[in-house]
């Protein structure tokens, strides 16, 4: 018999607009000891299972159909009451963001000694005992001490395993964990993800493990469950589903994670998710966009960074000595070549994302020089001075939410940088651009009457896209432009990046966390660590050879995935 | 698909989820229909009252301290009395309103201006600009409003002559009352414009090469005009509470252009001799405004932004 | 964290130097403190004299510098109207003044804080509306018009209680105080009521929004899915954070009720520092409304720094900032 059984349920969101099925008709088993993976992209219903089996569904939501049996036993009717007292004892949960899942203003230990007196009734000094037994067995050291700290006093990773810890407080039979390992960094998500299939293994407990990440699924799990728009399309053992998926949606899927093993041209097979347009029959070269080569072509590299160096203060203080600084870039060097694709990869805080701003006068660096096609551009200072360099180089944001302005029109968005560095003679001529620049980038001219909510996380990527083109800029500076997007969408855009890259001959740097992206995009790459320069080296031997530890490490850090 | 500016501009308001909360929230459309009617009354007054109450020609000292109509001694001419001048209690109440309406709005108005202005430039200029907008701020919330606007009017009141000031005395009061809120908008629009300024938008306008000016006004302000609006109309029902204060303390408006609250200090004076319905209507007629400008104000900071207060 | 509270101080004092020159220009630049002091009969040369004994020609600085000296040491000259020291007149009206503050804001606080974690927790029930409708009323309803009312009711209909005055004040060396004789209890329970309802509506709102606010969190959620009694994560969980925002208003407001005092002063002639206030007003009483105005400001600076200090004791993040290194 399944420890967990999932029989048919469907869950429904009663709206303003009509219900929304979130999951519909999904039946899953769970057996003791195994980790069963729930894939798919956002919307696909992954954490409604999850919240339905541990009966905290957000309301207003429901389920309509359906009954979930731990141990043969129907719990999903259970009383309040009842239920609570499963939560936690039979059924533990892990949330994806370890920075808010704790209660900042108690100490660990309060909190764990709180959860394992409520369900075990040992007594404040035995649960005392048993909460610092469970902070070594995930893995923090020195648990006696650490255990009387508050969480701000722990990392992200250090404050996953508490939560983890907390998780397994009465010997829960069953986890859901839901994203665990999404906000952490790779080498730490590694880790956690050891200690996870552990904790499995050890105590013979079954875990749903929620994710987005085919990677993740390929590390850890036994089984995996493909899910799409709220219903289950595939199920099966996992070296089975991801070597030979049946379902066309699990085709697409995997076949648009980027590989880490070799370089391909583009991605295939992505167009199941969202349709967009191909790219029109605009012959580049003869178009206003395509004038952009025209640029004046500079001896040596186009962009040329010496020293460049970035202090935060962290620290205010009237007394220059005690004043504390961040040093988030320290004296970085390098070229970008003419037409190249320059990537940069590292963890958060790297400081790669700092260099990308400096470039693009979002920060005034507090060391160094910028070169631009020869010019030097940390010696400038009036506007008026600048702004011409401004036009030939553009930005690619991360967040497709935020960066486009929500209180304008698309077609606003993208004629602003056109009509600020007057590119367009007429106010047609400009309308007509902006047109053409959506048609490009895939959305069609209908875009242009439409503001941002009316779109999704991809096709935002497409409307910064379009605005980035709309300077004619030689220059692109891309800070992980894909890393808030499903990996499908993520294949498309990264398909389209290629694409006007090399139809525009665009210069491009490409700041990324991750290296199958990188090695798919990039031409040469940069690696970095701590605000300091590792290594710099052709895309290929950096794979296949890298020179530097951190590289190395950063290499056998990337989940095993695609063996097929 | 194609809709005209002005057909897509009411679509937009119509299918917006404010709207929807809106018309499913019946306190939300009762207290914005009373708003709505207490405004209009109040702003027609001169059309809609019976008797004028600055026409002296019309008062007859006979008809001083009427009870309302319904009372014994009543007389049906005046439907809520009259005071110990003989004007009709109904007729000053509706030009009260206007002036205490006219009051609110106004200060309001000027302090927005002031506040979001000071507000932007601080958040997104940051640095020695903000220090110092933020330390003036702190040193003036260091009183109360209605100390401030005491205040202010207190010193005017010194300076000017008596006659010239009771010529003044509604500007000075809009003027008190206007300077003691701009703070609390400044504030707002400094932490919403600090939060929106490093979102991604506003970095993408500063590689385009936009100037401060430029994305302050096109892009973060937009933006942060939800909050705003409701710290607004929530001030507005504060405005008129602390004109009717003043007024009722004897330092805002005089009788010649008498608003609610001096109604209301007026009456006071013969609320033990129990000719309550002097005080009491005028009281009334505030609370109603106050409270549903107040329910209208709740509803919105519930729907755009809970945590304000 | 000394040397945050020692910027804290800085701070303070720097504050309380900018209220000092608004009150030292009030004092100086309205109207002609000489003209104030004197009566229509005194001589030109008697005038003159009287400008050199008050250093009215001394550069202006220095004038401050002894403003701000003499203030320190609670000096802030005669009344124009009623020729006393004014240090004496604040002495006399302070007690009437704090006690009435004081019984206001635990009212405020001793009903506030728990309407607004109930209307927080059980939003839809009956009681929890009639709260809010309450607390709609306390907004609505002008400070003055709720004393009218009350006035109204329990003095002029009912005549239980006293509408005016203090009562009954026993004088314990220096102090004078009302909470020890029938006559004085009764008689601040009007005013103390009209007072503490307004305060009491904004707490009560606040602890609601930042309560509700909390119980969104992650941390709430993951809590209740370890199987956490709703009770322990109310109150254990997510009281204490609401705390921190309430602490900073709450502290505010309870400055701020001392200075909503003139109000209710004014409204039940009790005879406070407020009423003085709006007496001197009305009289151009200059140096009563700079000693005041003083007063005041020094009040909320003490304020906000024992909430400065409350901060330390709450939020552990604020304590051991300087030890952490954790990312």
């Amino acid at each position: 018999m399944s420890q967990l059984l999932i029989d048919n349920i469907t869950v429904e969101f009663p709206g303003r607009k009509g219900d929304f099925i979130a999951v519909e008709s999904v039946t899953l088993d769970l057996q003791a000891g195994e980790i069963l993976g729930v894939v798919g992209e956002s919307g696909a219903g992954k954490s409604t299972v999850g919240n339905a089996v541990i009966g905290l569904l957000q309301k207003p939501g429901r389920m309509i159909q359906g009954e979930i049996l731990l141990d043969g036993n129907r719990i999903d009717d259970l009383d309040e009451n009842l239920m609570r007292a499963l939560r936690g004892k039979r059924i533990g949960m892990i949330f994806q963001d370890p920075l808010t899942s704790l209660n900042p203003l108690e100490t660990v230990v309060e909190q764990l000694i709180e959860t394992i007196d409520l369900h075990l009734k040992v007594g404040a000094k035995a649960a005392r005992k048993r909460a610092i037994d469970l902070l070594g067995q995930v893995g923090i050291d020195n648990a006696e001490v650490r255990c009387d700290q508050y969480p701000h006093q722990f990392s992200g990773g250090m404050r996953q395993r508490v939560v983890i810890a907390l998780a397994l407080c009465a010997e829960p039979d069953v986890i859901i964990a839901d994203e665990p390992t999404t906000a952490l960094d790779v080498s730490v998500q590694a880790q956690i993800l050891d200690l996870m299939r552990g904790i499995c293994r050890d105590r013979n407990v079954g875990m749903i493990l929620i994710t987005h990440d085919m990677g993740v699924i390929a590390e850890v799990t036994d089984r995996v469950a493909v899910m799409y728009h709220g219903r289950l399309v595939e199920l099966g053992k996992t070296a089975q589903v991801l070597g030979q998926p049946k379902h066309e949606y699990t085709k697409s899927l995997i076949s648009a994670v980027p590989r880490s093993d070799r370089r391909i041209d583009r991605f295939p097979l992505v167009t199941y998710i969202e349709d967009v347009g191909d790219m029109p029959d605009i012959d580049l070269d003869a178009h206003w966009l395509g004038q952009a080569k025209a640029y004046e072509k500079n001896d040596g590299p186009l962009l040329k960074l010496t020293d460049l160096s970035m202090r935060f203060i962290t620290r205010h203080s009237i007394f220059p000595s005690k004043r504390q600084f961040l040093t988030a870039v320290d004296e970085v060097s390098f070229d970008i070549e003419h037409g190249e694709v320059f990537g940069i990869v590292g963890e958060s805080g790297s400081g790669k994302s700092t260099i990308a701003r400096m470039i693009t006068g979002i920060y005034q660096p507090t060391g160094g020089k910028i070169e631009f096609a020869g010019t030097d551009l940390t010696a400038l200072k009036t506007a008026k001075e600048i702004n011409p360099w401004r036009r030939q180089m553009q930005m690619v944001f991360q967040d497709p939410f935020s960066s486009l302005n929500a209180r304008m029109r698309v077609a606003d968005i993208v004629a602003e940088p056109i009509n600020f560095h007057k590119q367009a003679a007429s106010k047609e001529e400009c309308r007509e651009i902006v047109n053409d620049l959506l048609e490009i980038v895939g959305l069609g001219k209908v875009a242009a009457r439409k503001f941002p909510h009316e779109f999704s996380g991809g096709q935002r990527q497409r409307i910064s896209i379009a605005r980035a083109l709309a300077t004619r800029p030689r220059f692109l500076v891309c800070d992980e432009p894909t890393s808030a997007l499903d990996v499908s969408i993520q294949a498309q855009v990264l398909n389209l990046l290629k694409d006007l890259q090399e139809e525009l001959g665009l210069t491009m740097m490409f700041i990324s966390h991750d290296l199958p992206v990188i090695r798919q995009m990039c031409d040469r790459v940069m690696v970095m660590k701590d605000g300091k320069l590792c290594e710099i080296a052709a895309t290929e031997d950096l794979f296949n050879n890298p020179q530097h530890e951190y590289s190395r490490h950063l290499l056998d850090l990337i989940p095993k995935f695609g063996a097929s | 698909m194609e809709r005209g500016v002005v057909a897509d501009f009411f679509f937009r308001i119509s299918d917006s989820d404010l709207w929807y909360s809106f018309w499913h929230t019946p306190i939300a459309v009762g207290s914005a229909a009373l708003s709505l009617i207490l405004i209009v009354g109040a702003g027609f007054a001169p059309f809609i009252a019976p008797f004028n109450p600055f026409d002296l020609a019309t008062l007859d000292l006979l008809d001083s301290n009427l009870p309302p109509t319904w009372q014994v001694g009543g007389d049906p001419r005046y439907w809520l009395g009259t005071d110990d001048q003989g004007r009709d209690i109904l007729s000053a109440v509706l030009y009260g309103s206007r002036i205490s309406l006219l009051v609110g709005f106004a200060s309001v108005a000027l302090s927005l201006v002031v506040g979001v202005g000071l507000g932007l430039v601080s958040g997104y200029m940051g640095g020695r600009v903000d220090a110092i907008i933020m330390r003036i701020a702190d040193v003036q919330l260091s009183f109360p409003a209605i100390l401030i606007a005491l205040l202010v009017d207190g010193v005017v009141r010194n300076i000017m002559p008596k006659e010239v000031h009771e010529e003044l005395a509604l500007y000075v009061i809009i003027f008190a009352i206007a300077i003691s809120g701009w703070v609390q908008y400044a504030r707002t629009v400094r932490s919403s414009v600090m939060a929106e300024k490093v979102k991604e938008y506003v970095q993408a306008g500063q590689v385009i090469g936009l100037g401060a000016w430029a994305i302050m006004w096109r892009h973060i302000l937009p933006n942060i005009l939800g909050p705003v609006f409701v710290i607004a109309t929530l001030h507005l029902a504060l405005a008129i509470i602390t004109e009717a204060t003043l007024s009722f303390l004897g330092v805002g408006l005089p009788p010649t252009t008498p608003s609610l609250g001096t109604l209301i200090r007026i009456g006071n004076e013969y609320l033990f001799s129990g000719e309550w319905w002097i005080t009491i209507f005028p009281g009334a007629a505030l609370v109603l405004i106050a409270l549903s400008v107040n329910l209208f104000g709740d509803w919105l900071r519930d729907a755009i932004n809970p945590k304000l207060l | 964290m000394i040397s945050f509270i020692v910027k804290r101080l800085l701070q303070s004092a720097l504050v309380m130097l900018s209220v000092a020159f608004i009150a030292f220009a009030l004092f100086r630049f309205v109207g002609d403190p000489v003209a104030n002091m004197v009566g229509q009969d005194t001589s030109t040369e008697e005038r003159i004299q009287i400008r050199k004994a008050l250093g009215l020609d001394d550069p202006v600085y220095i004038q401050f510098l002894n403003f701000t000296k003499n203030a320190v040491q609670g000096e802030f000259g005669n009344s124009f109207t009623l020729r006393v020291p004014v240090s004496g007149l604040m002495a006399q009206r302070f007690p009437a003044t704090l006690e009435l503050s004081l019984i206001s804001a635990i009212l405020a606080l001793a009903l506030g804080v728990p309407m607004g974690v109930y209307t927080a927790i059980h939003r839809k029930t009956l009681l929890s509306k009639a709260f809010m409708t309450i607390s709609l009323m306390g907004v609505s309803l002008p400070t003055f018009l709720i004393g009218i009312l009350l006035i109204l009711i329990f003095g002029v209909v009912l005549r239980w209680l006293p509408t005016f005055g203090r009562g009954d004040v026993v004088d314990l060396g220096w102090w004078s105080t009302g909470l020890l004789t029938a006559s004085g209890l009764k008689a601040i329970i009007l005013p103390a009521i009209t007072l503490g309802i307004f305060q009491m509506t904004l707490i009560m709102r606040l602890v609601r929004a930042e309560m509700m606010e909390v119980l969104r969190t992650d941390f709430i959620k993951f809590g209740r899915a370890r199987g956490l009694s709703d009770r322990s994560l109310q109150f254990r969980h997510a009281l204490k954070n609401t705390l921190i925002p309430v602490i900073t208003i709450t502290g505010l407001q309870v400055g701020s009720i001392i200075a909503f005092a003139i109000i209710t002063e004014s409204v039940f002639q009790w005879p406070g520092m407020g009423l003085l206030f709006i007496q001197a007003i009305g009289n151009a009483d200059i140096p009563i409304m700079a000693a005041y105005l003083v007063l005041i400001a020094f009040i909320f600076v003490v304020i906000n720094l024992v909430v400065d200090i409350l901060y330390f004791v709450v939020d552990p993040r604020l304590r051991s900032s300087s030890e952490s290194g954790s990312e």
